[in-house]
């Protein structure tokens, strides 16, 4: 009886995060471009509500909501169900969008794309080859999936961290004044009007060849060619030479544009730090750069000492208010309360983070063709993402409520993936520094240049 | 100055529509073979006979701004593309038949191009011919394109020709069909090419020959808009003159 109640308020709860999805890709990923095809929409919808039941559940486990049996239940499926979704479902579809856009498979769309999925699952099966993985079959799929999660995890992490700060604080902001940007406008409308110029003249000329009934084109053919010696090919030579400065010349005024564009840019963030907002997000900049250079120091303590934390945030916390401040309180229910709001808040922020990283990705590289694959893919990435934040937050847990994972997913070598998130964090900090070092350096020296 | 005889056409409309397709078909009456994003603007030029066959008949450069990107920009990109809207003559939008958004979104892009108040920055670019009078009475010959005809199946070709419908609230379209990939739609003497050398001439019109007249007189809904239908790519199919429909809206 508890179980068919258990399992009501468990579909009940996915109905509704399904719906959210529905409308997230309606509203705000798709909301540029016409639905075609539903099957696409579905899919997402489904990821989407399939992890975030995960969490749902990690959250039930700590509140001791729902009964212990059902919960491990619902587990198991849900994590079947995932599984089936990110190994066999996604890839398919993406193998079969991609061989829909292609004009000349069109007849044998669903060979191709089974291919396509057996290329993947080859590829896929090798990724594990590497990494310590178990014999049973069942942790087969879930280490592999969660091996390309916690990689993309890190490097997320790793670009968030260090890029967090620099957006936020105005230190890094190169100073921009209005002459600076009517200057390049100045610039790109005369580039513009040069590209007209040239563009007129070899306008005229194909006009007055076309009147005279000269061949346009290039003259091929054995005969052409000794026609081409003889009459003076002096128009089409011209032309040739005028498209290639216009070539430059429209080269020229896509940088300029987008000069300008990253002008305007920095001047609306040079205004808009000067707001109340902006001098709070500079004041948190400062405080995520010594987070995040905190991090990097961990992370590299923890690859060169080799050691794993064991315990989580929580009781570490509670045996420091206990045993130093000298704070008496009732452990076991303050434990309980503090991990499921820490718990809450890094599933809230990551889910946040993860949808909103995705949406801007999705607008910068999408176009009407590949808006199918783009969001397929994105499904697949978000899919991936979350069943190993589901592993790596097992380590933000006390150790009551790690049981239920570690049953779930069976004996995988969680400290591995600890460990394997670090090196990639630091890969992904570092290169990220690098980067973002680089960029800063070269924009400045581009306003110099005359 | 040069800049006092150009004759300014903006294109405007979602990235994807095929805006490029179809100036490289206006201008060198070829079929654009490779098409890829538009960064930033490009322009090309056509050479127009004005009042053709006529004794006034006079050779004008056209120049077509083709604008790239969409309506939901940063705006840091919205406020470098206002550069280029400075003293237009004439508005080309573009849409795509097989996706609604495209439609919805001219409104947007008319307000962008028409409406200089959105610029977000204050910094304001000033050329000798910048004409603040232009923009308020909206004198300003506009006309809707739309693409990719063909990619709809015949069936459904009445109800997409009738949405678009919502663009004939404030203005009278007409609507004529042709083919980006077929250049022979836009061959002398076809209906559509009427229309459009017409458009182009009313351009010219306004640019030259009205400008001392009626430029203090405010009537806020006087736009003419001409529909040319443009089916895409794909089937090299071939339609009829006798498969043109014009909705007419009196």
């Amino acid at each position: 009886m508890s179980f068919l109640i258990d399992s009501s308020i468990m579909i009940t709860s996915q109905i509704l995060f399904f719906g959210f999805g529905w409308l997230f890709f309606m509203r705000q990923l798709f909301k540029d471009y016409e639905i075609r095809q539903y099957v696409v929409q579905v899919i997402f919808s489904v990821t989407f509500a399939f992890s975030c039941t995960m969490f749902e559940l990690i959250i039930f486990e700590i509140l001791g909501v729902l009964n212990s049996s059902s919960r491990y239940f619902h587990w198991k499926m849900n994590l079947c169900v995932i599984l089936l979704i990110l190994v066999f479902m996604v890839p398919f579809y993406i193998g079969y969008f991609i061989v829909s856009n292609i004009r000349l498979l069109h007849k044998q769309r669903l060979l191709f794309s089974c291919l396509l999925w057996l290329t993947f699952m080859y590829f896929f099966w090798k990724l594990g080859d590497p990494f310590p993985i178990l014999s049973p079959k069942h942790e087969q799929l879930i280490s592999r999936v969660g091996v390309i999660g916690v990689t993309l995890m890190a490097l997320l992490s790793g670009f968030g961290a260090v890029n967090c700060p620099y957006t936020y604080m105005s230190y890094f902001l190169r100073n921009v004044t209005d002459t600076d940007i009517l200057a390049l406008e100045r610039r790109l409308l005369q580039t513009m009007d040069m590209i007209i110029s040239k563009k007129k003249r070899m306008a005229m000329a194909r006009r007055t060849m076309f009147q005279k009934g000269e061949v346009h084109n290039k003259p091929s053919g054995f005969w052409g060619m000794i026609k081409s010696v003889t009459t003076s090919a002096s128009g089409s030579e011209n032309l040739t030479l005028i498209q290639q400065e216009v070539d430059a010349l429209e080269e020229l005024s896509r940088q300029l544009f987008l000069e300008t564009a990253d002008l305007y840019a920095t001047k609306e963030r040079i205004e808009y730090s000067k707001t109340f907002k902006g001098k709070y997000f500079n004041f948190l900049g400062y405080f995520f750069s010594i987070y995040c250079v905190w991090k990097i120091f961990m992370a590299t303590i923890n690859i060169v000492f080799d050691r794993v934390g064991k315990t989580d945030p929580v009781t570490r916390g509670i045996e420091i208010t206990v045993n130093y401040l000298g704070i008496q309180f009732d452990v076991k229910f303050w434990s309980q309360h503090i991990s499921f709001i820490l718990v809450g808040i890094i599933i809230v922020t990551s889910i946040r983070g993860l949808l909103i990283t995705l949406t801007k990705f999705f607008y910068a590289i999408s176009s009407s063709k590949s808006s199918n694959v783009i969001v397929l893919l994105l499904a697949q990435i978000m899919g991936m993402y979350f069943v190993s934040s589901v592993l790596l937050i097992r380590m933000s847990m006390p150790l009551e409520y790690r049981t239920i994972i570690t049953e779930v997913l069976g004996e995988l070598q969680f400290n591995f993936y600890h460990r394997w998130f670090d090196v990639i964090f630091l890969v992904s900090a570092l290169s990220s520094i690098l980067f973002l070092y680089l960029a800063h350096k070269q924009a400045p020296e581009k306003q110099m240049a005359p | 100055m040069a800049s006092l005889d150009r004759v300014k056409v903006l294109v405007l409309g979602d990235s994807g529509v095929g805006k490029s397709s179809l100036v490289h078909l206006l201008c060198q009456n070829q079929v654009l073979g490779n098409p890829s994003w538009t960064v930033g603007c490009s322009v090309d030029v056509r050479v127009h006979d004005y009042k053709e066959g006529t004794p006034e008949e006079k050779t004008y450069y056209i120049e077509l701004w083709d604008v790239g990107g969409s309506v939901g920009s940063a705006s840091s990109v919205k406020s470098t593309r206002a550069v280029f809207y400075n003293s237009v003559n004439g508005i080309i939008f573009v849409h795509d038949l097989t996706n609604k958004k495209s439609s919805q979104n001219l409104r947007r892009w008319s307000l962008e191009a028409l409406n200089r108040d959105l610029v977000p920055t204050g910094v304001l670019v000033t050329n000798g011919d910048y004409d603040q009078e232009q923009f308020a009475d909206n004198q300003i010959p506009l006309l809707v394109i739309g693409t990719k005809l063909d990619q709809i199946h015949e069936t459904k070709r009445h109800e997409v020709l009738t949405r678009t419908a919502f663009l004939a609230e404030d203005f009278n379209p007409e609507e004529i069909n042709l083919d980006c990939t077929n250049p022979r739609y836009l061959a002398a003497g076809s209906s559509n090419a009427v229309k459009l050398s017409r458009f182009f001439d009313k351009v010219i019109e306004k640019r030259y020959f009205l400008r001392e007249g009626n430029q203090m007189t405010l009537s806020p809904i006087c736009w003419e808009m001409f529909s040319i239908w443009i089916p895409g790519f794909p089937d090299r199919k071939r339609f009829g003159a006798g498969t043109l429909k014009s909705l007419h809206y009196d």
